[in-house]
C-alpha cells in the first residue's frame, strides 16, 4: 500500500506545485492523468523517490520513503519500485541478459538467470538475450526495458509516457504488456501519460490540473 | 555485476579511445622504464668494474679517456707510459697493489690485454676451467668471450692490431687459450688476458714487418690505428731500449695515499693519475643531463596522457549521464557510480602501464642485442624493485584524471537529468 500525504514541491520561490493525497492498495492499477507541465514527472520523481518533495511524506509498505538515507532509499528503490521510461533507455556496453543482471545485482539480488529467461520469455524477446541494445528495434527495446522494470519482482510498477511516442496498435500492444507483468508480477501499476487513448484501460485515474 | 566489470564493458564498448589512451600512458611508461632501467645498469657497470681500484696512471691526455680505456676498455688509451717510471710507481709506499696494463690487439674487437698476476688478484678472477697464463701467448679468456666465439682450451687464435677491426693481423704468432674465467659480471667477461711480454713481442715482429712495408707501400695505414699505433713508439729508433705500457691500475695501502699518491704522480713524472670514483661521477653526470631530459620528456608525456584520459572520462560522463541516473534508478548507489568512474580511469592507466614496463624491457633487450660495445650491454630482462613506483605512479595517475568525472557522477540530480528527456 503507498500513500501520499500533503505533498508540495518548489522549484526555486515561485514555481510551487500541490499534490492532493493519495491512496492506492496493493495490486490496484492506477493512471495519472496530466497535461504536459501539470506536475506530472515530479509526482513520479517524488513516488519513486527520486526526488525528496518541499513538504509531504510518501509511505510505501510502513516505510516513510524520505527518512531513509541516501544510499538505503537506492537500495528501497531498487528493490520495491520498477521503472519504465518514455523512452527506453539501456546501458549500451552490456548485452540484454547483462542489463537485466545489472538490475539484480543494484538492488543486492542474487543475478538470477533463470529468472531473467523467464522474464524474457513472457515479453516473447527470449531469443535477443545475447544481443546489445544497438541490435534491437525500438519496440524490442521497450519490452527489454519493461524486463528490467520487472526482473525484481517490485510491489510498484511505474511507467512514465510509455505510448506517447507509438501508434495506436503499438500503444494498445505496450499497455497489455505493462498490465499483464504487472498482474504476473503481482505489482501496483501507474501509468503516467497525457494519451487519451489509454484511458479507458483503467479504471482508477488520479488526475493532475 | 560489481562496479569493475561495469567498468571493463564500458570501456571495451569504445575501443579506439581507450586505446589511444592506453598507447599515451605506455609510450610514457615504456620511456621512463628504459630509462630507469638503463641507468641503474649502467651505474652498477661502472661502480662493480672500478670496484677496487683507486686509481690509474696512464700517459698525459683526458683523465676520463684514461678510465674509459683502462677500466671500461671502452675508449682508446691516451698513450704509452714507459716501464720503469711505472715500476717505480708500483713500489711507492703509498701503493698495496700495481697492475700494469699493456693493450694494443683485438680479436674480433675483443680487447686481449697484457697483464700479471696482480691482475687476477685485484678483480679476484676464478678459472671455470683451465689455468690462468703463463708462458708467452697463452691467453686466459672472459666466460662472455669463450661463449660469443666459441673458444674452448686448446684453440689458438691470431690478434688483430688495434682495437677494433681485423685488417691488421699479426700473423707471426698465434694465441692459445689455456684457461677460462668464471662469469664476473663485469669487464673481464669480455677480455683476453695475457702476459705483456706476448703483446711486446707480437709488436716487435709487427714492427720489423712493418718497417719493409711501410717502403712498399705508403697508403696501407691511413685510418685511425695508424696514430694510435705511432703513439705506441714515440721514438723508433729508442722503442727496444725502453719498454712501455698503456696504464697501471692502483691500489692504495692506507687512506693517506688518496692525498698524497696523486699529487706525487702529477708533479714528479709526466704522467696523469685519475681517479675512477671521480671520473665515473663526471661521466654520469653528463650522461645525467640527458636522462634528466628525457625523463621530463616521459613525464610530459605521461601529463598528456593523463589529460586525455581526464577529457575521455568527462566527455563519456555527458554521454553517460543518463545511464548512470537509470543506474541509480535501478538501486546504484552514489559511491557505486562513483566507483565505476574512477575504475575506468584506473583501468586505463593500469593497462597502459603494464603494457608501457612490458615494453620497456623488450626495446632495451632489443638494443642490448643490437649493441656494439660488449662491456655496457643493456639487458632487458632484469626487473627492479623500483618499477613499483611507476604501477604506482599509473595508479595515482588514473585517480587524478578520474576524480572530478567521478565526483560529478557522484553529485549528479538524476530527477534533473531523467526529466530532461
Amino acid at each position: 500500500m503507498i500513500t501520499i500525504q500533503s505533498i508540495s514541491h518548489s522549484y526555486g520561490s515561485t514555481h510551487r506545485i500541490d499534490f492532493k493525497d493519495w491512496e492506492i492498495n496493493n495490486g490496484e492499477q492506477w493512471l495519472l492523468l496530466g497535461e504536459s507541465g501539470s506536475g506530472k514527472t515530479t509526482l513520479l520523481h517524488v513516488l519513486t523517490g527520486i526526488l525528496k518533495p518541499t513538504t509531504g511524506e510518501v509511505i510505501m509498505e510502513g516505510t516513510s520513503m524520505y527518512t531513509l538515507s541516501s544510499k538505503e532509499l537506492d537500495q528501497f528503490r531498487g528493490r520495491n519500485i520498477g521503472i519504465i521510461f518514455q523512452r527506453p533507455h539501456l546501458i549500451k556496453s552490456l548485452t540484454i541478459t547483462e542489463n537485466l543482471t545489472l538490475a539484480q545485482s543494484f538492488a543486492n539480488l542474487p543475478e538470477d538467470l533463470k529468472r531473467v529467461n523467464e522474464v524474457l520469455e513472457s515479453l516473447g524477446i527470449a531469443n535477443k538475450k545475447n544481443a546489445y541494445p544497438s541490435e534491437l528495434s525500438h519496440g524490442q527495446l521497450q519490452r527489454v526495458s519493461i524486463a528490467r522494470a520487472v526482473i525484481n519482482k517490485p510491489a510498484l510498477l511505474i511507467a512514465d509516457e510509455p505510448t506517447s511516442s507509438l501508434d495506436d496498435k503499438n500503444a494498445q500492444a505496450v499497455l497489455e504488456l505493462l498490465m499483464q507483468q504487472s498482474g504476473l508480477n503481482q505489482a501496483t501499476l501507474i501509468v503516467a501519460t497525457h494519451d487519451k487513448r489509454v484511458k479507458d484501460a483503467f479504471t482508477n485515474t488520479y488526475e493532475l490540473k | 555485476m560489481s562496479p569493475l566489470k561495469i567498468s571493463w564493458k564500458s570501456l571495451w564498448s569504445k575501443p579506439l579511445s581507450s586505446a589511444l589512451n592506453i598507447m599515451l600512458i605506455a609510450f610514457g611508461t615504456g620511456i621512463l622504464t628504459i630509462l630507469l632501467l638503463a641507468s641503474t645498469q649502467i651505474g652498477e657497470k661502472l661502480d662493480n668494474n672500478s670496484k677496487d681500484i683507486d686509481l690509474v696512471v696512464g700517459a698525459k691526455g683526458s683523465p676520463l679517456q684514461l678510465i674509459l680505456s683502462s677500466i671500461y676498455y671502452i675508449d682508446f688509451p691516451t698513450g704509452n707510459i714507459p716501464l720503469k717510471v711505472a715500476q717505480e710507481l708500483a713500489h711507492s709506499p703509498f701503493v698495496k697493489r700495481a697492475v700494469p696494463l699493456a693493450q694494443g690487439d683485438n680479436y674480433q674487437g675483443i680487447r686481449i690485454v697484457g697483464t700479471d698476476s696482480n691482475f687476477v688478484r685485484i678483480y679476484k678472477l676464478k678459472t671455470s676451467t683451465g689455468k690462468f697464463w703463463a708462458a708467452d701467448f697463452e691467453v686466459t679468456i672472459g666466460s662472455a668471450v669463450a661463449a660469443n666465439q666459441k673458444l674452448k682450451i686448446g684453440d689458438t687464435f691470431f690478434g688483430a692490431h688495434g682495437l677494433t677491426g681485423s685488417s691488421d693481423i699479426h700473423k707471426t704468432h698465434a694465441y692459445k687459450v689455456v684457461g677460462i674465467l668464471t662469469p664476473q659480471a663485469n669487464v673481464t667477461d669480455n677480455l683476453i688476458l695475457t702476459n705483456i711480454s706476448s703483446v711486446w713481442k707480437m709488436h716487435e715482429d709487427h714492427e720489423k714487418e712493418e718497417a719493409a712495408e711501410h717502403h712498399q707501400d705508403q697508403h696501407k695505414h691511413e685510418d685511425g690505428e695508424t696514430h694510435h699505433h705511432e703513439s705506441q713508439r714515440p721514438d723508433q729508433t729508442g722503442h727496444n731500449e725502453e719498454k712501455e705500457i698503456t696504464a697501471l691500475l692502483i691500489q692504495y695501502r692506507s687512506p693517506m695515499s688518496v692525498v698524497m699518491f696523486p699529487r706525487m704522480v702529477n708533479q714528479s713524472t709526466s704522467l696523469q693519475a685519475a681517479s675512477p670514483a671521480m671520473e665515473s661521477t663526471r661521466l654520469f653526470s653528463l650522461i645525467g643531463v640527458g636522462v634528466d631530459t628525457l625523463q621530463w620528456f616521459a613525464a610530459l608525456i605521461m601529463l598528456i596522457a593523463a589529460i586525455s584520459v581526464f577529457v575521455n572520462l568527462y566527455n563519456s560522463l555527458k554521454e553517460r549521464n543518463y545511464d548512470l541516473a537509470i543506474m541509480r534508478t535501478l538501486g546504484a548507489s552514489r559511491a557505486k557510480l562513483f566507483c565505476i568512474v574512477i575504475f575506468e580511469g584506473i583501468l586505463l592507466t593500469l593497462a597502459g602501464t603494464i603494457i608501457g614496463i612490458i615494453l620497456g624491457h623488450l626495446v632495451l633487450q632489443f638494443i642490448g642485442t643490437y649493441q656494439e660495445s660488449s662491456q655496457a650491454r643493456l639487458n632487458g630482462l632484469i626487473f627492479l624493485k623500483d618499477e613499483i613506483y611507476l604501477f604506482a605512479a599509473g595508479l595515482a595517475i588514473g585517480i587524478f584524471a578520474g576524480i572530478i568525472p567521478a565526483l560529478q557522477a557522484y553529485r549528479s540530480n538524476i530527477s534533473k537529468i531523467l526529466s530532461k528527456n
